[in-house]
């Protein structure tokens, strides 16, 4: 049978929740049988293929060799193709995150395959994948397919699918060798860590962002206390990190990431077209401006005109208190 | 050193954006300039020149008017140009574009290869991955920040990883796309702008560079485009004006609604 | 036609860039703090712009006076005091260019080019400002020196300058025929810099007096001959006039602008208030008095880079540019109404901006002696 394969990108605790959503996707597409969802994971061990089972992985290609976690990039791109030569499955939803960009173009240039980026949504029709890409920072949806050879190559960004659980029960486990190719190999050489730990934008459901409203760096704080609150990661627009306040890692906008969380706080942002490309698919947008004329306000769900430096401590504090602190 | 820059002419993004009948982006409609990404790996080349020496070569596949774009890259204080423009190129994905950069770059001498993480129209970011995978490089990408050791013949980055940085290192030839995060490009001078007057744009068509031309151009897409459409508008939202104590209960009120807290 | 080359099309567009990306967002904070904008200096000097000011043959990138005008345009639309850089150093190499030896053109010239020294001008005087010709700073002859002795007002830039341009009188007895021009550096002793005026506008140059006591300024650093600094000032302002124009047209076009956008945003009585005709008929005499204002400016300009300056043309110019400066920036707080009156909107310090433009480089009265002058055929 025809194998539909999800590219699992693991962190440090397993199976990233990414990796979670497109198995889900992969599973409900493969529901009537005609495919048989797997999941490819490199670098990990037997537990990250059993969770990617609970996910709806019917099968897993599982590869436990230790140089994973020495090499970058192309290890999984390398182990990959070898697998798409040898087993020739007919599609493989990748995340599209760094490292999943660098693997689908590895692979697809390789193979010469087509590859569908960031897409928003994808369904089988008449046998064959069709998925929206958003062109324009969302202004614009493309429907494609790939034409040409098998597998086609689709990649997703994060908190594009639900992640839901449907176990299958038997996990078909195969183990598969690693093929690195040293010539192009990429060495991680070391890790610095972050100050703090902070929640990644791409994958943060809930993001409060800030902009030239806020006025200083340490202004931020209230967003940061509001974000501690709900868990959530925080963002600011370009105005915020060419003024030196944030770092450009926080960036959202058509400079900086294109984020899709389920809740995006826009504070003492303007919402001009390039902050709002980056962040528009957001499910649910709640802006806080002083500026009734601000263009955010015409694209918000909620918007609240008044001053974010008595709103945002208030708010705060009443998110502490339903939460029974 | 020779460093090559792979660099891309966009629409200005501040203009209308308007597609022609075939779907294709209609480029003659709107204002050309450097893709804003490219800057960077442009400015990340001249300090390398700057700092060890080097020989800059922008490469650039486009339209005949791409040649401004790679003014700006040659004001900026890049050496010399190739623009690699036919109209059997027209269509092309980002594949056919990968193919036919890197066999223009195979036609040149080069340690390192630069490029933008990105371009602004299309945002895929998959060329450059696609450039070192037909070069067979390795690739640096997204890099925060770059090292060039040519007495080791290696390259070195940062880049943002979950919980910190990761430094990645490959030998060279190799191929490091950078972020907005490495650098401030600088703007170009007007002795820069005099000068690149007098520096060669080499022009190669699609015979000369010797493309498969199956590959290249809309009949070698690998991808087809079935429809394009505007999204659902997003039903009209509700502003509210209120004291503060009652604005932020209303918003607190939203987030539980969506099930935020 | 004025039509420009590819590379002054790409300088043209570098500098709206820099205007836009790095002036536009400090110019409220230059006002407020009325600081010279040493950052903006940098920027501008990196990326070559002073060399505009001056001659390619000593170091400079000049492509006439027409472009420079496009150039200050463009940096004033952004902000006032920021295109000053541009134009305070047109003003100060003027006289060396017009008048200089060559070993004074290549002293000073190449540095003004690079904004290694910065220039100024010193003509006004306490009470000397539309009649320069009754200047009582006194330049003495003694030996291979001059001393000069005497007081300076209202000069721009004269804190930051190293090199300032200045006029003063070797004899007094022959009114202007006795004012001679001298290449005065901040270095040379004698020299105080004296009070900084809080100003109305530009407030991002620093406007201050400069106090000769027996400064000693070496007798190579005389401009042309003795008495001919009247002279070499008038030729001087048939450039610097056309500039003070630019200055004024891209305050002027910048408020409109501003006032453009703002009307299309705002909405009153359920439409953007842009739809209403009372205020696109101030808008369209706005923009119609600017282009006038442009085109008059670059005919001065224009003659200037033929080698036909005319004093006439320059004064008309500089006269009308800014006195449309001022009725375009006042209609334009007009129409942004309560929201053009508070310094959160730009559009108030345009028009504190404009006011200037019609007294320095000779008062509006004066460029209107200058015209009547020039038609009744006396000079």
């Amino acid at each position: 049978m025809n194998e539909l394969w999800v590219l699992a990108e693991l962190g440090e605790t397993g199976p990233k929740k990414v990796s979670l959503e497109l198995m889900s996707k992969a599973a409900e597409l493969t529901g009537e049988g005609q495919w048989l969802p797997a999941a490819v994971v490199l670098g990990g061990d037997e537990a990250a293929a059993q969770r990617m089972s609970e996910y709806g992985a019917a099968k897993a290609y599982l590869s436990q060799d230790d140089r994973f976690a020495a090499y970058h990039a192309t290890a999984i791109a390398d182990t990959l193709s070898a697998l798409i030569t040898e087993k020739q499955p007919i599609a493989v939803f990748i995340p599209a995150t760094n490292m999943g960009k660098d693997v689908i173009s590895r692979v697809a240039a390789r193979h010469r395959l087509g590859m569908l980026a960031d897409c928003t949504s994808v369904a089988v029709r008449e046998g064959s994948l069709i998925a929206t890409e958003a062109a324009f920072g969302g202004s614009l949806l493309v429907d494609c397919i790939c034409v040409g050879a098998t597998p086609h190559l689709l990649s997703f960004p994060p908190n594009t699918f639900p992640a839901i659980k449907q176990p299958t029960g038997n996990l078909q486990v195969e183990k598969v060798a690693a093929a690195i190719n040293d010539k192009v190999a990429v060495r991680i050489v070391d890790r610095l860590a972050a100050p703090t730990k902070t929640v990644s934008l791409e994958e943060a459901s809930i993001i409060v962002s800030g902009g030239r409203g806020m006025g200083g760096p340490d202004k931020f704080a209230i967003l940061e206390d509001l974000a501690q609150e709900l868990g959530a990661a925080v963002g600011a627009s370009r105005a915020a990190v060419d003024a030196g306040w944030r770092p450009y890692s926080q960036q959202v906008g058509q400079t900086g990431k294109t984020v899709k969380p389920n809740v995006y706080i826009a504070v003492g942002i303007s919402g001009a077209i390039q902050h709002k490309v980056g962040m528009q698919t957001s499910e649910h947008i709640i802006a806080i401006n002083k500026d009734a004329d601000a263009p955010i306000f015409s694209f918000c769900d909620l918007g609240v005109v008044g001053d974010l430096f008595e709103i945002v401590p208030r708010l705060t504090a009443e998110i502490k208190k339903r939460k029974g602190g | 050193m020779n460093i090559i820059v792979c660099v891309k002419q966009v629409p200005d993004t501040t203009a209308e954006k308007r597609l022609a009948a075939d779907n294709r982006l209609d480029r003659a409609s709107m204002e050309n300039i450097l893709n804003p990404f490219d800057e960077y790996a442009v400015e990340e080349a001249i300090r390398i020149k700057e700092a060890q020496g080097a020989n800059i070569t922008l490469v650039c596949m486009g339209p005949a008017a791409a040649e401004s774009a790679l003014r700006k890259g040659l004001a900026m204080g890049a050496d010399n140009a190739v623009l690699v423009s036919d109209p059997l190129l027209a269509g092309s994905d980002t594949l056919a574009t990968a193919y036919v950069l890197a066999c223009a770059i195979k036609r040149l001498p080069f340690d390192l290869i630069l490029t933008g993480m990105q371009s602004t129209d299309a945002r895929t970011g998959q060329v450059p991955a696609a450039i070192a995978e037909f070069l067979e490089l390795p690739m640096l990408t997204f890099a925060a920040k770059l090292d060039v050791d040519m007495g080791k013949r290696t390259a070195r980055i940062q880049r943002q990883a979950e919980g910190g940085l990761v430094v990645l290192e490959g030998n060279l030839p190799a191929l490091v796309s950078v972020t907005k995060a490495i650098n401030e490009p600088r703007y170009p001078a007007l002795r820069g702008i005099m000068m690149a007057k007098k520096k060669e744009i080499k022009v190669w068509n699609a015979t000369e560079l010797g493309l498969d031309t199956s590959l290249v151009g809309s009949s070698g897409a690998h991808t087809k485009v079935l429809a394009v459409r505007k999204p659902a508008p997003r039903a009209k939202g509700v502003v509210i004006k209120e004291d503060p104590d009652t604005a932020a209960r209303k918003v607190a009120d939203y987030l539980a609604s969506v099930k935020a807290i | 036609m004025y039509t420009l080359t590819e590379d002054q099309e790409m300088i043209l567009s570098v500098v709206r860039e820099i205007a836009r990306e790095k002036i536009a967002p400090r110019a409220a904070e230059i006002d407020e703090r009325a600081e010279y904008p040493w950052d903006i200096k940098k920027i501008l000097c990196d990326a070559d712009v002073l060399m505009l000011a001056v001659p390619q043959e000593y170091g400079g990138m000049s492509q006439g006076l027409l472009f420079q005008c496009m150039v200050i345009e463009e940096l004033c639309k952004a902000c006032a005091s920021s295109g000053l850089i541009l134009m305070i150093q047109g003003l100060a190499e003027l006289p060396i260019e017009l008048a200089g030896n060559e070993a004074q053109k290549r002293r000073y010239l190449p540095r003004l080019a690079t904004g290694e020294w910065l220039g100024a001008l010193a003509l006004t005087e306490p009470q000397a400002g539309s009649d320069p010709a009754s200047m009582r700073t006194r330049a003495e002859r003694k030996g291979d020196r001059y001393i000069l002795n005497g007081t300076k007002r209202f000069i721009t830039n004269a804190d930051v300058a190293d090199v300032i341009s200045t006029y003063a009188s070797t004899d007094p007895a022959k009114g202007s025929h006795g004012i001679s021009a001298f290449i005065v550096e901040k270095s040379f002793p004698g020299i105080t810099i004296g009070k900084h005026e809080n100003k109305m506008g530009i407030r991002g140059s620093t406007t201050c007096e400069v106090i000769f006591d027996n400064c000693e300024v070496p007798v190579e650093n005389l401009l042309g001959s003795e008495g001919e600094g009247f002279k070499i000032a008038m030729r001087t302002f048939d450039r610097s006039r056309p500039a003070v124009g630019a200055q004024a047209v891209g305050i002027a076009q910048g408020a409109i602008d501003y006032a453009v956008e703002y009307a299309r945003q705002r909405q009153q009585f359920g439409q953007p208030i842009i739809q209403f005709q009372g205020l696109q008929w101030m808008l369209a005499d706005m923009a119609m008095q600017t282009e006038a204002a442009r085109q008059l400016v670059y005919h001065a300009a224009a003659l200037c880079d033929a080698g036909k300056p005319s004093p006439m043309v320059s004064s008309m110019a500089k006269a009308f540019a800014s006195d449309v400066a001022m009725k375009v920036t006042t209609d334009a707080v007009q129409i942004l109404g309560g929201y053009g009156y508070i310094k959160e909107y730009p559009v108030e310090r345009m028009m504190r901006d404009a006011k200037i433009t019609q007294i320095y480089e000779g008062t509006n009265q004066i460029q209107r002696i200058v015209i009547a002058r020039a038609l009744a055929g006396t000079r």
